[in-house]
């Protein structure tokens, strides 16, 4: 057993008794579990909202897109910015809401605002199936991490299997506070770590970072600017930050993460803050590209590795078990999120939506036994392989943003939509992104006829717009139903 | 307030639309290419205006009283 093994079970092992602990005597009903009884003060909020940031989407993902796909990498800074000023007005109504109705799930919330259970079965269901593949990824991650610092001498299908052990464990006992616990070791490690990394390989191989760049775009002429049009071009950026930024809050554990907090003004705080925070993004895009030039070659999924090759190439064992680890939390602790998300999700939304009568408990322990069931599947799909993490990701977010429609509107004082409208907008949607990523259409196939800057518009627009021509449309005939029927009373 | 938080819409428009006019590598800012930098400095500026927003915003003014602290 080498050093980085012994480093990254010890930080294993420290994440499963911390989250285990987490419980501390708290009788965990279902309020308890899955939004921490809505009394986590600015600190414990502020992560798990920024807990999006850092998973193993931006440690390898980011600085893996930066090292094989360049310029787009800066999409992630943007749209997280944007998201947080959004957060700013968002976030307070639906806490507020969310509390005078005891609402414990996004689901939960669309389903009572707009009073449709049936609704509320619709955005489970897509949530869950939009959460699978963002466990998927962290998993993916988790198998990558271990294999690669553990230098072959643990698989990366033994690494899922005990990293999901490990988050089911401490999900069914603690529920949220696990992970918001966990991910307090989990911040400040990756952030040392990255900070460290972004700092010391741009210096150690290119003496700054003036000259890693100029050395990069005199090798790859053009590759740290956007491309003025075409695939992963300007319009390609604009599109999808803003796609991004409409749909970082309405992932079901984001939502989720909301209800936690026991006061509003703590989002509107955190929205000055959590802008900087994600400037650490920076240091990770620092490792992918000093990558390019010193551990050529990666291509494919593979350009996710490109941190850790760098990382092997340049340190000694130790301290890529350090590595190791924090990039191991960075799997644990979303992974654990998202597992207590979509579990309430099947449990108080599914189940309970179509069988109105379960009791309260019936539905804690019911979203506590599905935890191992959830992990199973995802444990499942991770080993089956295929795309990079990123381009998982951006799937799952074409997917939630079809919520943001429904969810924006419900928020006003008179909401211009009806529940059928709601429904319709929602499901055309989403059938609109299966149909689109399963024929792998771009507007430029679907649509040839359109000028040359619309068609490189990220397809998940096309998804949104239909979304919400739909959801008008319907509204308007449910409304003049209504009073057509009235007036015949 | 309700002039002030017409500010959040800057970063969109500089992020978004500002973006195409400094797509380019060259100057270097600090070491960084032009357009990382833009985007970075939007960043900052992004923090700073929401902190303007926050301390001038009135629904912040009662929080004592929401704030179990």
């Amino acid at each position: 057993m080498n050093s980085a093994l012994i480093i990254i079970f010890l930080t294993a092992a420290l994440a499963l008794v911390l989250g285990l602990v987490a419980r501390s005597g708290k009788e965990m009903t279902l309020e308890q579990w899955t939004v921490g009884g809505r009394g986590f003060g600015g600190i414990l909020v502020f992560l798990l909202q920024a807990g999006e940031i850092y998973t193993t989407f931006t440690f390898l993902g980011g600085s893996g897109w930066a090292y094989g796909k360049g310029a787009q990498t800066y999409y992630i800074l943007a749209y997280g910015c944007l998201a947080y000023i959004l957060s700013y007005w968002l976030l307070p109504p639906v806490w507020r809401y969310a509390r005078q109705q005891r609402i414990v799930s996004q689901s939960h919330f669309v389903a009572r605002k707009y009073d449709s259970p049936l609704l509320g079965v619709l955005v489970a269901a897509v949530g869950v199936v939009a959460l699978v593949p963002y466990l998927v990824l962290q998993f993916k991650g988790l198998g990558i991490i271990v294999s690669v610092a553990s230098y072959g001498a643990i698989s990366s299908t033994a690494a899922i299997w005990i990293g999901a052990a490990i988050i089911t464990a401490y999900v069914m006992v603690s529920g949220v506070r696990g992970s918001a616990w966990t991910s307090t070791v989990k911040d400040l490690m990756i952030l040392a770590v990255v900070v460290f990394l972004g700092i010391y390989l741009p210096l150690h191989y290119y003496g700054g970072y003036g000259d890693m760049f100029r050395a990069i775009d005199a090798a790859k002429p053009g590759f740290l600017a956007l491309k003025p049009s075409g695939d992963g071009g300007l319009i390609w950026f604009q599109s999808t930050a803003l796609l991004s930024a409409l749909g970082f809050y309405m992932w079901p554990h984001a939502f989720g993460a909301v209800f936690t907090a026991k006061a509003e003004h703590i989002f509107r705080r955190n929205a000055i803050m959590l802008p900087l925070y994600q400037l650490i993004l920076l240091f990770v895009f620092f490792c992918g590209f000093a990558a390019i030039l010193k551990a050529p070659g990666l291509t494919g999924p593979d350009i996710d590795l490109s941190l850790f090759k760098l990382s092997i190439n340049t340190f000694d064992p130790w301290f890529v078990g350090v590595i190791g680890a924090a990039g191991v939390l960075t799997a644990l602790v979303p992974g654990s999120i998202i597992l207590v998300a979509a579990s309430t999700l099947c449990a108080n939304d599914v189940l309970r939506g179509l069988r109105r009568e379960m009791r309260e408990e019936t539905v804690a322990w019911t979203a506590r036994g599905l935890v191992p069931i959830v992990a199973l599947v995802a444990v499942f799909f991770t080993l089956q392989g295929g795309k990079t993490i990123v381009a998982l990701l951006l799937m799952g977010y074409s997917f939630v943003t079809q919520f943001f429609p429904a969810i924006v509107c419900s928020l006003m004082r008179n909401n211009p939509l009806t529940k059928a409208g709601a429904f319709a907008g929602i499901a055309v949607g989403v059938a609109t992104v299966v149909a689109v990523t399963l024929s792998h259409s771009t507007l430029a196939t679907l649509a040839p006829f359109l000028p040359k800057p619309i068609q490189e518009i990220n397809v998940g627009f096309l998804a949104l717009i239909l979304n919400v021509i739909v959801a008008a449309v319907v509204s308007a005939g449910a409304r003049a139903a209504t009073i057509a029927s009235a007036e015949r009373a | 307030m309700t002039s002030l938080k017409w500010l959040a819409a800057l970063p969109f428009i500089a992020i978004l639309g500002g973006t195409a006019f400094f797509n380019s590598v060259e100057p270097l800012v600090l070491g960084l290419p032009l357009i990382l930098a833009w985007l970075v400095l939007w960043v900052l500026l992004t923090a700073a205006i929401m902190a303007l927003i926050f301390f001038n915003d009135p629904a912040n003014s009662d929080r004592a009283e929401s704030d179990g602290r």
